[in-house]
This record gives C-alpha cells, sequence and structure tokens, in this order.
C-alpha cells in the first residue's frame, strides 16, 4: 500500500478541480460519493469533458459544480434546471447534468423541474436526497419523511414527503431511476445510462446526511446510515413508481422506474422550428413533424400504469 | 432564408418594435413568461424568432425566464427576455446572478401601475428604482427608456450593444403607453445598425484562463460553455478563477471592479435629448418615457407664457446623469420633474440640485399627465 | 477441509489467481468517515493510528493471504466521498502471489 505521497494522483483527479480538494462536505456525507459515482460514469463512457457541463443550485449538493473541471455553474437557488434548459437549447451538441439537492430540486425549484419533465428537455438530473437542509443547519424538507426531526419540526414532521420518483414519471421523464449512496456500482451504471440517453432523466440518491440529519433522528453514523440503506432497500426495476414511496423504518425500492424509448427531445423541437422545411410546411404537415414519434402524454401514461412485471435483480454479494 | 433585420417602413407598437429591435441587435434567445402589457412582445418574439433562426422558449414563470436566459448566454447566444412589474420583481433576484457572473443580457420591463396586480394594463413609471436597486447588494446598473415605438427599436438594440460591451444585465424601462403605442418605425438596412459583440477568451488561453480576470477595460473576455475552457461560474464572491472566496478583500475587489466598470465608461453611456431651448432657459423640466412626452407639450406651453423652460429628456435613466444635472444645478433657477410614480427619478434630481428648488409633478399611475399638469408645476417653479 | 483450503486448491488445481490490487491513500485527503473500511467486501482495510494534516485518522491495508487480500474491486475508490482512496488492477506476482504463507509486500501501508 502507498500512502499520502503528493504526487499521487486519484483516477478521477483528471476531472476534478484538484486545487479546490478537500470539499466542503462533511466526513461520511453521501454527496462525495455520487460526484465519485458520476465522475466513474464519465470515465467508464469516456466522454469528452469539453462536451460537459454540470449546473448546481444552492445547498450542500450544490457545491459539486465548484469542484468538477468542466464547464460548471453554480446558479442560484432553486434554478439549476431553468440555467440548464436555456444553456442546452442553445446549444444541443452539450451533455448537461443539472446536480442538485431535494430542497433546491423540489421545494424552490418545484415548479421547474416538473415543467423539464413535461417538456422532455434533454438534460440529466441528478437529485441526492438527504432529507433535509444540511447547509442551512438541517431544517425541514419536502422530503423529510414524517416525524423526523429537523431544527424547523421540533416536535417531528407533520408532512408527508413527496415521492421523488412518482412525481417525475407522472411529470413525463424518459428515465427514472432511484438509488441510495451505498449503491455505488449500480447507481454508476444508471448514471450511464442517463448520460447517454436522450431526454429528461431522472435519478434520485438517497444520502445520508449525519451531521445535520443523521444527529437528530438516530443515525449519526454515516456507516449505520449505509447499512440502514442496505438493510432496508428492495433492488427491483420496474416497480410502479407510484407504489415506492419512502416511509420511516420501512422498506423501500431502489431500482430503474422508468426506461421509455427514445423520443423526440424538447431542443430537437426547438430547432425544428427554425428550418425552413417546418416553417413554410402547411398545418397539417407541420402538426405531424412536432408529434414526430413523440408520444401522446396519455399513452406515456399507459407505459407507466402498465408497465412490465417488476424484475428481480442481483441479490447476490454485497447486493450493491 | 434568415428573416432577422426587417429594413422598410413599418406601423407597429412599441413592444413589437423592441422585439424587431432585438432581432436586429441579433437576439438568438428569448425566454418569457406572458404578462400584461409587454405580452405582445413575447407573442411577436414567437412568430419572428424561430424565422430569424432563433429560439423563443415560453417558461414556466418569470424566474425561470431570466435564468434561462442567463443560461443560454453562457452557450453564446444574444439572448432577452420581456416583462411587467410583478415578473419584474420575481426576477430581481437573478438579475444580481447576471449582474455577479457578468452575463450580457437585455430585460424589458413594460411598466404598469403597481404595487402588487395593480393596474395590469395601465400605465406606471414605478419601477426606475426597481431597476437600480431592486437585487440586494451593491451594484450599478444600466438602463433605456424609449419614448417612441421607434426608440423601442432603436433602444432595444442600444441596450444589447451595452449588455454585450459591458458584460451586463441592460433594462430597457418601456412603459404601457410606450408599449402600446403604434407609430411609424422605420428599420434601417442591416448594414447600417451598429452591433457590438461580447469580447470572448482567446482560444489560445485554454488551460491558463482565469474566467474574471479583466482586462485593462475592467471587462473579463468571456468563454463560452463547450468550448473547453472548463470555467467555473458562480453567483457567490469569486476571485479571478472564478472560484468562491468568502472574504472582505475579495467581496470589495470583486464589486468595486463591477462598479467601475460600469461607473468609468458613464460618459459614453448617458444619453440625454435637449430641445431648442437647452441654452436660453432657467427652468430645466426632467423627464423620460411615456411622461417625457406630456412634458414637451407643457414646456412649449410654459414657453408661450413667456417661462423659460426646457425639457432635459433621460434616454438612459442609468446610470444617473449626475454631473450633468449638477452642472445645470448652477445656472438653473428650478427644476421641475414629472414622471408616473411617488417621486423616483424626483430624488436623483434633489440629489444633484443643491440648493435649487425641485418642483414634482407625479401620479399614481393609470393616466399619463396632462400637460396642463406638469404646467402648472412649471410655473410654480417660475414664481407664477 | 477448510472452505478456504478448498477454495485455494481449487484455484491451484486449475492455476487461477484472484484479481489482486494496490491500494493508494491520499492521506490529506481523507476526513476519516470509515466507509471504505466498513464496506470493504474483503475486510483489508483498518483504521491506521495515524493522524493526517486535518487530525483524521487515514486508512491503511492489513493483508492475511492468501485469502484476505486486496481483490482490486474498487468499491472504496468509489464510494469514498473524498477521491482519497484508489486501486490499481497489478497481477499477482507484482504483491507477492498466492502462496500459503508468501510475504505480502502489499500490506501495512
Amino acid at each position: 500500500m502507498i500512502a499520502n505521497s503528493h504526487d499521487l494522483e486519484h483516477p478521477m483527479d483528471k476531472y476534478l478541480r484538484t486545487d479546490r480538494l478537500p470539499h466542503v462536505w462533511c466526513p461520511g456525507c453521501g454527496i462525495g460519493t455520487v460526484l465519485s459515482c458520476y465522475l466513474h460514469a464519465v470515465d467508464n463512457l469516456g466522454l469528452d469533458k469539453d462536451k460537459l457541463v454540470m449546473v448546481s443550485g444552492i445547498g450542500c449538493t450544490g457545491r459539486a459544480a465548484g469542484y468538477v473541471d468542466m464547464d460548471s455553474f453554480h446558479t442560484t437557488h432553486g434554478r439549476a434546471i431553468p440555467f440548464a434548459i436555456g444553456l442546452k437549447a442553445m446549444k444541443p451538441e452539450l451533455n448537461v447534468t443539472v446536480f442538485s439537492g431535494d430542497g433546491d430540486l423540489f421545494a424552490i425549484g418545484g415548479n421547474h423541474i416538473i415543467h423539464a419533465a413535461r417538456r422532455n428537455a434533454d438534460i440529466n438530473v441528478i437529485c441526492i436526497n438527504n432529507y433535509n437542509y444540511g447547509m442551512t443547519g438541517g431544517q425541514l424538507a419536502p422530503t423529510t419523511p414524517e416525524t423526523a426531526y429537523t431544527t424547523t419540526s421540533p416536535y417531528g414532521n407533520i408532512e408527508p414527503p413527496f415521492n421523488l420518483v412518482g412525481l417525475m414519471a407522472v411529470s413525463g421523464a424518459v428515465y427514472v431511476a432511484r438509488w441510495t449512496s451505498i449503491h455505488v456500482r449500480r447507481l454508476t451504471k444508471s448514471i450511464e445510462e442517463a448520460l447517454e440517453k436522450r431526454g429528461f432523466c431522472f435519478i434520485e440518491v438517497l444520502a445520508p446526511c449525519p451531521t445535520a440529519f443523521g444527529r437528530r433522528n438516530e443515525m449519526r453514523d454515516p456507516v449505520e446510515s449505509l447499512k440502514y440503506f442496505k438493510e432496508q432497500a428492495i433492488v427491483k426495476n420496474f416497480v410502479n413508481p407510484l407504489e415506492a414511496t419512502i416511509e420511516p423504518n420501512k422498506k423501500f425500492y431502489v431500482g430503474k422506474f422508468v426506461d421509455l424509448e427514445e423520443e423526440m427531445t424538447f431542443e430537437d423541437r426547438l430547432w425544428l422550428m427554425t428550418s425552413e422545411e417546418f416553417l413554410k410546411a402547411p398545418s397539417k404537415k407541420r402538426k405531424e413533424m412536432i408529434l414526430g414519434v413523440r408520444r401522446h402524454v396519455k399513452e406515456h401514461m399507459e407505459v407507466l400504469l402498465h408497465t412490465p412485471e417488476p424484475t428481480e435483480e442481483g441479490g447476490k454479494g454485497e447486493g450493491v | 432564408m434568415v428573416r432577422d433585420v426587417l429594413t422598410g417602413t413599418h406601423f407597429m407598437n412599441g413592444d413589437v418594435a423592441a422585439a424587431e429591435g432585438a432581432i436586429a441587435a441579433g437576439c438568438k434567445f428569448y425566454a418569457g413568461y406572458p404578462i400584461t402589457p409587454s405580452s405582445e412582445l413575447a407573442e411577436h418574439m414567437a412568430m419572428r424568432l424561430p424565422q430569424a433562426g432563433g429560439i423563443f422558449v415560453q417558461m414556466e414563470d418569470e424566474i425561470a425566464s431570466i435564468v434561462a436566459m442567463i443560461g443560454a448566454s453562457w452557450a453564446g447566444a444574444k439572448v432577452m427576455t420581456a416583462t411587467s412589474g410583478p415578473g419584474f420583481s420575481l426576477m430581481m433576484e437573478n438579475y444580481g446572478l447576471a449582474i455577479m457572473t457578468e452575463t450580457p443580457c437585455v430585460i424589458v420591463n413594460v411598466q404598469r401601475g403597481g404595487p402588487s396586480t395593480g393596474i395590469p394594463t395601465l400605465v406606471g413609471q414605478g419601477d426606475v428604482m426597481q431597476a437600480r436597486w431592486g437585487s440586494h447588494g451593491p451594484y450599478e446598473a444600466i438602463a433605456v427608456s424609449p419614448n417612441s415605438p421607434q426608440e423601442c427599436f432603436d433602444l432595444t438594440i442600444r441596450a444589447f450593444n451595452l449588455a454585450e460591451r459591458f458584460r451586463t444585465p441592460v433594462v430597457v424601462l418601456m412603459d404601457e403607453s410606450v408599449g402600446h403605442m403604434f407609430e411609424k418605425v422605420v428599420i434601417p438596412d442591416k448594414r447600417k445598425i451598429k452591433i457590438v459583440n461580447r469580447k470572448l477568451a482567446d482560444k489560445k488561453m485554454k488551460g491558463h484562463y482565469l474566467p474574471y480576470l479583466a482586462d485593462d477595460d475592467l471587462i473579463p473576455p468571456m468563454a463560452i460553455a463547450g468550448e473547453g475552457f472548463h470555467v467555473h461560474i458562480t453567483g457567490l464572491t469569486h476571485d479571478e478563477r472564478g472560484y468562491p472566496d468568502m472574504s472582505a478583500e475579495a467581496q470589495e475587489r470583486l464589486i468595486r471592479r463591477l462598479i467601475n466598470k460600469i461607473k468609468v465608461y458613464e460618459d459614453e453611456i448617458i444619453d440625454l435629448e435637449f430641445d431648442e431651448y437647452k441654452d436660453d432657459a432657467d427652468i430645466y423640466v426632467i423627464s423620460y418615457g411615456i411622461s417625457s412626452r406630456c412634458s414637451r407639450r407643457a414646456v412649449k406651453l410654459a414657453r408661450d407664457e413667456g417661462i423659460k423652460a426646457s425639457l432635459v429628456r433621460l434616454k438612459t435613466v442609468w446610470p444617473f446623469p449626475e454631473k450633468y444635472i449638477r452642472n445645470l444645478a448652477k445656472k438653473a433657477k428650478a427644476f421641475v420633474v414629472a414622471e408616473i410614480n411617488n417621486g423616483q427619478i424626483l430624488r436623483e434630481v434633489e440629489r444633484c440640485a443643491g440648493a435649487k428648488p425641485v418642483y414634482f409633478s407625479g401620479l399614481m399611475g393609470g393616466r399619463v399627465h396632462y400637460p396642463e399638469e406638469i404646467l402648472e408645476k412649471i410655473e410654480e417653479a417660475a414664481g407664477k | 477441509m477448510s472452505s478456504e483450503a478448498k477454495i485455494i486448491k481449487l484455484l491451484r488445481d486449475h492455476s487461477l489467481a484472484l484479481p489482486r490490487g494496490r491500494v493508494y491513500v491520499i492521506e490529506d485527503r481523507c476526513k476519516g468517515c470509515g466507509l471504505c473500511i466498513e464496506f470493504c467486501p474483503k475486510k483489508v482495510l483498518h483504521q491506521s493510528e495515524r493522524f493526517n494534516a486535518k487530525g483524521y485518522h487515514p486508512p491503511e491495508l492489513i493483508e492475511e493471504p492468501p485469502l484476505k487480500v486486496c481483490i482490486a474491486c474498487k468499491f472504496c475508490e468509489m464510494i469514498c466521498p473524498d477521491f482519497a482512496i484508489f486501486v490499481e488492477e497489478v497481477s499477482a506476482e507484482e504483491v507477492g502471489g498466492m502462496e500459503e504463507g508468501a510475504e505480502c509486500t502489499n500490506g501495512g501501508g
């Protein structure tokens, strides 16, 4: 074993702003793990980092954009998605990933994410769900489980949380998955799928926040949190996302919930509109061109509601 | 065939003229949310931008609109959004993001009567201070104020040029009356339109490029996403590398430069219009937008009465022509300010008028001035 | 025959070798969260006595050949939130082979 040489280069260093490490995240925080999985996915696919863009909002996860050596944008609270939409619309050749937290994407930014999914904007969203607002001191989030303690729910949370994968599926996302930060291999594989897939891809990653959330909810130790995830997670693909709720001390589903065939993306349609052929086409022809191969919303819902039988996956080895 | 500049003589309203101005200036991305009285601008962009090879997106709200526009600017496009009071309020946080990240963009605000929902279909000029101070923190702002459809066209082009030159958001402060006013608009030959493009990062600098290292002119060259510069852009206070730096020194250095890059070019930015009475007057009426047209009539009426009045029209309201008004105060007997609010440019004029009295003709919105209302103040100023 | 001995025999009979890894720790990046130690499938990582610049105890590798060795699965590399540990896959010869009781040149940190 070789330790502590300053000359050592981590295989992911080529994607990192190493002059900014160590990062701001607390010991055992899951965000670093998910960033590691994202970078491993990029590396496995051999993607050109000149063409990768990371957009973050505000919060602990929002800081991720500051550590990657690619074009990276740390925007305002909740607004990573519209920033990504504008950027991607004007440069569709870029592979744009929004990397942000549950509060940023689903509370203050909730309006944007459902509309981005509805439009089938060709962006990847990696949402780290740590059940609370970590950076500001552990306040209630729209993902905080009922009865959990946070600094703004000192008597226990009285609000039911969002089921993020269900919400994204019904909003029109073409790829929806959920993992936890212990499922590093499957998460990496899932990120690879999202990076390669056109259209709106959403991956929720449950991650421990030992300092702000864990401390108040008997999950102070990140190791214990990950053990809890490992024990409670049922790995299964194509479970109905509407049934994939997360409740305290109950088993929950992880896996791929939605993976629809390729469709016309929002950007495809935006650029279609600028073509001479489209602008000059008669109304009927234009309608056909707009519809392209995009499913009607109703058809989309039918696919969701009649998903194939859930498939068992793995169960061998570490199961991660 | 790309149809960008519609050279010729047209009859159009101010909203549509501003949209055509944007397209003539090279705007290739518009994100907006419909709001009266600016919706005609969005509708016109929706029809015209695809013809000009650009992208129109109707976003889910005004916050998304301004942020999508900022994102598109980082993809290298000239960008615009348009709104009115309530939407302008929603945009304020990210107006600051554009200032902090030095993102060229144009925000049109067709002002209506406020606060809150106010009188959506009727005129107001109550967002002047908001354009200057609406986002939190210290900064300098640039805002132009057209008073005719022709100027909506011309000043929107100018707004793009200023935004690109100074890498900052520029506000086009229209008002409902100008936005909905139909008049003749002459769109010149494409070659006659002066276009300024942002200063781009030198490709040879890849690997060494610092996104916030300003040149001697205080403006850093901009890198576009996807070209291999690997920039990090943040709304946090940052150093030349673009990295967050949470120190008073970094804040002082960065914000001073953001202010100075506009302050030192004030004379170049500020645009005032005078009438023929400029050198033979002792009472100066200061006005802008639709109110300046009522003021012009009032000045004429005052002249008929033998009062030596003159109109100074602000085609740019920000930066405020402080030096000019101070100078004018030396020879002026009094000032009159006419605007449709409770005294916003009034405060600026009072600040610069020294001991000279400043009379105010204000309206709360919903209608424009009768020239007689302004005349009354001119008469008071003249001691009549 | 114990199951361990069976595995060793099986590997020998078929001239097979476990994949082997060389572990590197960038100690000053470590925040001592212990995830690499806890979730190493071969349990070859341990908390060291040393302190790094930030005052955390970085992990160290202690192998017990022939079976309790780093097999280059890279789980530690992927789960480490701090980009502080990584693994290079190497041949068995490079890290001391499969022989029972062979010296573990890869161990001990």
